[in-house]
């Protein structure tokens, strides 16, 4: 029954940002790539953006930031990944988030960075190679 | 346990994912699904439902907000299906309804699940009644159906929800042609959203004159209100209205229920006076020990000595 199964994604925009252009960008890219995509829109607190996740049971979670405030938010929000058993969810990222800090936030779980210029087709590429298996 | 099983038990104890995960599955619509419903269907049917639909721009997200928040000030607790269209194109969707209701996702009162129309036709999904069984057996109070939002034929709701409150706002061009096709019909409760807005009054009074001719026979005089989601005012009329319209329904199912119990009493009364009668006749003409003679000595089952009685008794009176 799996090819009966939609892939649904939540695009969250964690804290402050004040806007969401690059983050309409790759989810209109995932919409058009044929997956259900659950946006929330502007300043996000990472309780949100879990509980969001769990109550849409969505397989994927890109998160998009700006303010460089992801050395705080991003170790929040996979605690309470983990804390709330959506360890089955794969977690992407996207925005300004400095070189050095990848390996950090990749440690904690997050599953691939990608930065300014990235074209959607390798996003698009990358959320159908790493669809997280269900049992 | 398997695991529809744990899944199920889990829907009934509240557990927040197990809900997530039932909606799944009905949405996939998998060879598990059926056995799911049958199992949470037997927990259903306490939750009063809503279908909130208009055109797009109209105001429904904010309003369902501004509505989800005076359900949970009396305490209630509310469950929401969003639903959005899915590009007929390329099978994708962009579900965007929980942006206006953000704040409550981590309001353990409330469940909110945006869902695809995945090309069925009609304002909802398939999965649509489905899911709001789920939401039912979990024991939300309140459980809100927002239609995709096109203004038109979106009648599918009248077969999920028991409220239809259909909303409509000034200055998204004429407000009637946004409401034909159906919509008028299947209104319980009218909204004119956006309402400190100018031409509000128009659109209230064209609907309140269309209004009228449909309300003439019916038993339930739909109502038209004033709301401005934004600020909230007139949520709470609304709710109001919303509350008297199940204590209607709720009155409407007494009377059919009675009206049942009544008939199914006398049927009974007279069945028992026929048979009676029908019985002191045929002893009273020896028939009766004839028959029963006939039985015990298995020439004759009972059915058939019944049938044969019957038919000469009342061939005779022909």
């Amino acid at each position: 029954m799996q090819s009966k199964r939609k892939i649904r994604i939540l695009i969250a925009k964690p804290g402050l940002d004040s806007h969401d252009r690059g983050a309409k960008i790759v989810a209109r890219a995932l919409r058009d790539a044929g997956m259900e995509v659950i946006y929330t829109g502007l300043r996000q607190t990472p309780e949100q953006i879990v509980e969001t996740a769990l109550q849409e049971d969505v397989d994927v979670i890109g998160l998009s930031i700006l303010s460089g405030a992801h050395k705080t938010l991003f170790p929040r929000i996979m605690e309470l990944v983990k804390q709330k058993g959506l360890t089955d969810v794969m977690v992407f990222a996207g925005g300004i988030i400095p070189e050095e800090d990848i390996p950090e936030m990749k440690k904690l779980g997050i599953k691939e960075i990608f930065g300014p210029g990235t074209p959607t087709e390798t996003i698009v590429q990358f959320v159908f190679e790493h669809i997280p298996k269900r049992t | 346990m398997t695991k529809i099983e744990e899944i199920v038990q889990g829907v009934l104890n509240g557990d927040r994912r197990s809900i997530a995960r039932a909606i799944t599955i009905i949405e996939n619509n998998t060879a598990e699904t059926q056995k799911l419903i049958a199992s949470i269907y037997p927990h259903t049917g306490k939750a009063h439902i809503i279908g909130i639909t208009g055109p797009g721009g109209s105001g429904k997200s904010t309003l369902i907000e501004k509505i989800i928040r005076k359900y949970r000030q009396k305490g209630k607790t509310v469950g929401v299906i969003a639903v959005d269209p899915t590009s007929p194109f390329t099978g994708g969707a962009f579900l965007g309804d929980r942006i206006r209701m953000q704040e409550l996702s981590t309001d353990q009162g409330v469940f909110i699940r945006s869902m695809a129309t995945r090309n069925y036709m009609g304002g909802i999904a398939k999965a649509t009644k489905d899911a709001v069984k789920v939401l039912d057996a979990t024991g939300k109070d309140i459980i809100i159906v927002e239609t995709v939002g096109a203004g038109q034929s979106e009648v599918e709701i009248i077969k999920v929800a028991q409220t239809i409150v259909v909303i409509c706002a000034p200055g998204l061009g004429d407000e009637i042609q946004a409401i034909k096709a159906g919509m008028m019909e299947i209104a319980d409760i009218f909204v004119v959203n956006k309402a400190d807005r100018e031409n509000a009054d128009k659109a209230l009074m064209d609907i309140q004159a269309m209004l009228q001719l449909n309300n003439k026979e019916k038993a339930w005089k739909t109502p038209i209100l004033k709301t401005a989601a934004l600020t909230g005012k007139g949520v709470l009329q609304l709710v109001e209205k919303i509350e008297e319209h199940k204590h209607f329904l709720e009155k409407e199912l007494e009377r059919k229920r009675s009206r049942e119990k009544a008939e199914a009493e006398l049927t009974e009364a007279i069945k028992e006076k026929v048979a009676t009668s029908i019985i002191e006749d045929l002893k009273r003409e020896g028939k009766f020990e004839e028959f029963l003679q006939k039985i015990l000595e298995k020439e004759m089952d009972p059915a058939s000595a019944a049938e044969k009685l019957l038919n000469e008794r009342f061939r005779k009176q022909v």
